[in-house]
């Protein structure tokens, strides 16, 4: 075995001579121990170039002549935990693509296996949500009037809303649910978020199932609409990855905000038209809606709205044959649904409101919402990457 | 085994840590209110400058022992290395990314042994087929055993380091840093471990080893760094020498400069 092999050769007066002198003051500059002098130089052993009593504090044989910075650098070394440059990082993160899919199914398996009802809670919540919602909106305070088959419309928003909602929510933990490996192995931080994101769509595709059936009981059939509603998902499930990125990221430096999240994405649901229905709201004089159509219209555009109402009119001919604009104008029958929604709700459909988006316009804001959303929730994310798992 | 190609360079480095809430805050709601009205940041925030102004360079191939008593800023260096701390003065330097293994034992403790494998091997940024070669050797170099079906939460500590040192090891690193991880694996185990690092040397890596047995250092290490209170007292490559006065130090005898004597003329 071999110890002494002294080939950054620090004080060997035969081996780099002209760099003695400069080291010594070097380590001089360096030295800071409070008891300077105690400790005596000493020179490697097996060199034999005798004994050079040296008083300074620090004796620290690994610091090469010359600046350290210039040596780092000559040697292309780079600060560590330096993000890498935004190109390469997507490259890289794009190797780990395998990761971040066996990463979301190992999640997937494990996060509910202490419940006895195992993998049935992916359903059964937002069922149950349904249920409450149901029950206190649809029955108690009979919102449900202004809509064809409240049911099919209250279960599809649930379920759809719950998608972006849990995606916001696991993602603001992520940093910290996975704080050692973060801290074991290098990877592309952004592969946890994005992971997030793929295991609530896995969920998603097992929920949908369950809300085929639920719309057909309730009296709805399939439609070639029905393909509409694969294109809508995956600019949601992009603008969730987007939505994921900014809160990992926020979620990471900050505890405060998975404690205020909860509070903000309620919110968001009230005003998103899950419950009840923002067209509706616009046209009768139920709220005070019908007075601000510029806000009218900026509610229905909110990209939680947007994805909500094209799932709902790719999946739900009633809701769809009702939608305002669907017929041509009859000012008789769109004043009767606007005083009378509840017993004529299908008469919405004759009523061509300025303050109401058009499907069209709604795919473009799909589009336009995940397009930014994703970027900038990327760009955002990889300002920090260097930070995560810090602290 | 090592060349002139620095690997890591730490240049004049000071870690600073901010410890909120220390005693003089109640940690009340009421005093929480009142921060904030004064626009106070955080409560009493407390700072521990835990490195104090250290510089070294590690090359490629180098096995860099780092020793010193609790407290003395070992962790803190291994975690500055390997990017996780930020430097409040100073710079580190590095050719590549640090994986850095402490003691908690899971990677990620809610899934089976052998999903933390799978999951570890790509996330280094192995293939499916690197990681499904990889898998057996992993698995049979860690010795877990029947283990390997459980939650990694129901592991030994022993037992998850172990299984963490070997996903980590699997793939060569740029730079290894291993702290007190191969501590609570048993002789044999640290036979194994022993001879993976000076693998991993050959690849032209660069470990960093903090332990408290002094012995692991004096087998595994060429050169060693000597902490005290977030500063250096010796580092080097004369590894029995300094063990040696660290040793004195702390109050016991000296043995490894005779250790190695004895050693050498059969070890060459």
């Amino acid at each position: 075995m071999v110890h002494f092999q002294g080939d950054s050769c620090p004080i060997q007066l035969t081996g780099c001579p002209g760099h003695f002198p400069r080291k010594l003051t070097v380590v001089n500059d360096r030295g800071r121990l409070s008891a300077p002098g105690r400790l005596s130089g000493r020179v490697d052993a097996d060199s034999g170039t005798g004994t050079a009593t040296v008083d300074r504090p620090e004796e620290n044989h690994l610091v090469p002549p010359g600046s350290l910075r210039d040596l780092a650098l000559r040697h292309g070394l780079l600060e560590a935990a330096v993000r890498p440059p935004l190109r390469s990082y997507a490259q890289e993160l794009w190797k780990r693509r395998y990761f971040i899919s066996g990463f979301a199914t190992a999640r997937n398996v494990a996060m509910y296996t202490e419940a006895r009802l195992g993998q049935l809670w992916q359903v059964l919540t937002p069922l149950l949500n349904a249920g409450v919602y149901y029950l206190i909106f649809g029955l108690l305070l009979n919102t449900n009037r202004g809509v064809p088959d409240y049911i099919s419309f209250l279960v599809t928003g649930v379920f759809v809303f719950n998608f972006t909602q849990r995606a916001f929510i696991t993602s603001s933990q992520v940093i910290r649910d996975t704080l050692p490996l973060i801290r074991a192995l290098y990877f592309p931080r952004a592969c946890l978020p994005l992971g997030y994101v793929l295991i609530e769509l896995q969920q998603l595709i097992l929920s949908f199932a369950v809300l085929f059936i639920i719309v057909v009981i309730a009296g709805e059939y399939p439609t070639p609409y029905w393909v509409f509603i694969i294109p809508v998902l995956i600019l949601q499930s992009i603008f969730n990855v987007g939505c994921g990125l900014i809160l990992a990221r926020w979620g990471a430096s900050f505890d405060d905000v998975s404690q205020l999240l909860p509070f903000i994405v309620r919110t968001w649901m009230y005003t998103s038209g899950v419950i009840f229905s923002l067209q509706a709201l616009t046209l009768t004089f139920a709220g005070k809606l019908h007075d601000h159509p510029a806000l009218a219209y900026l509610l229905q555009i909110n990209p939680a709205a947007v994805y909500i109402t094209l799932v709902r009119w790719a999946l739900l001919e009633k809701y769809r044959d009702a939608l305002p604009g669907a017929k041509p104008y009859n000012h008789t029958n769109c004043v009767l649904y606007r005083t009378l929604p509840g017993k004529y709700p299908r008469y919405s459909a004759y009523c061509h409101p300025s303050a109401l988006p058009s499907i069209p316009s709604l795919w473009v804001w799909a589009a336009v919402w995940a397009v930014i959303v994703v970027v900038v929730g990327f760009v955002f994310f990889w300002r920090a990457e260097a930070r995560y798992g810090r602290g | 085994m090592a060349d002139d190609r620095p690997m890591v360079v730490v240049d004049d480095l000071h870690v600073v840590y901010r410890v909120y809430g220390s005693s003089a805050d109640k940690g009340t709601a009421a005093t929480a209110l009142l921060r904030l009205l004064k626009r106070q940041r955080r409560p009493s925030i407390r700072e521990v400058h835990a490195i104090r102004g250290i510089s070294f360079v590690a090359y490629r191939g180098d096995a860099v022992g780092v020793i010193g008593r609790n407290g003395s800023g070992k962790s803190t260096l291994l975690r500055a290395v390997a990017g996780l701390l930020p430097a409040e003065k100073g710079m580190v330097y590095t050719d590549g990314h640090g994986a850095l293994l402490g003691v908690n034992a899971a990677l990620l403790e809610d899934l089976t042994g052998e999903r933390n494998v799978v999951l570890g091997c790509l996330a280094m940024g192995m293939t499916t087929q690197e990681t499904r070669e990889a898998k057996p050797r992993i698995v049979d170099f860690s010795g877990v055993g029947d283990f390997i079906n459980l939650p990694m939460k129901a592991y030994s500590t022993g037992m998850g380091s172990r299984l963490r040192f070997a996903i980590a090891s699997a793939k060569s690193h740029d730079i290894l840093l291993v702290d007190e991880a191969l501590a609570t694996g048993d002789a044999e185990f640290q036979r194994k471990s022993h001879d993976r690092i000076d693998e991993l040397r050959q690849q032209a890596g660069t470990v960093f080893l903090v332990a408290h047995q002094l012995s692991e250092i004096y087998e595994t290490c060429n050169r060693v760094i000597w902490l005290e209170k977030g500063q250096i007292v010796k580092a080097g490559n004369d590894v029995p020498g300094i063990l040696d006065d660290y040793l004195e130090a702390s109050g016991s005898e000296r043995r490894f400069r005779e250790l190695a004597e004895t050693a050498a003329p059969a070890g060459d």
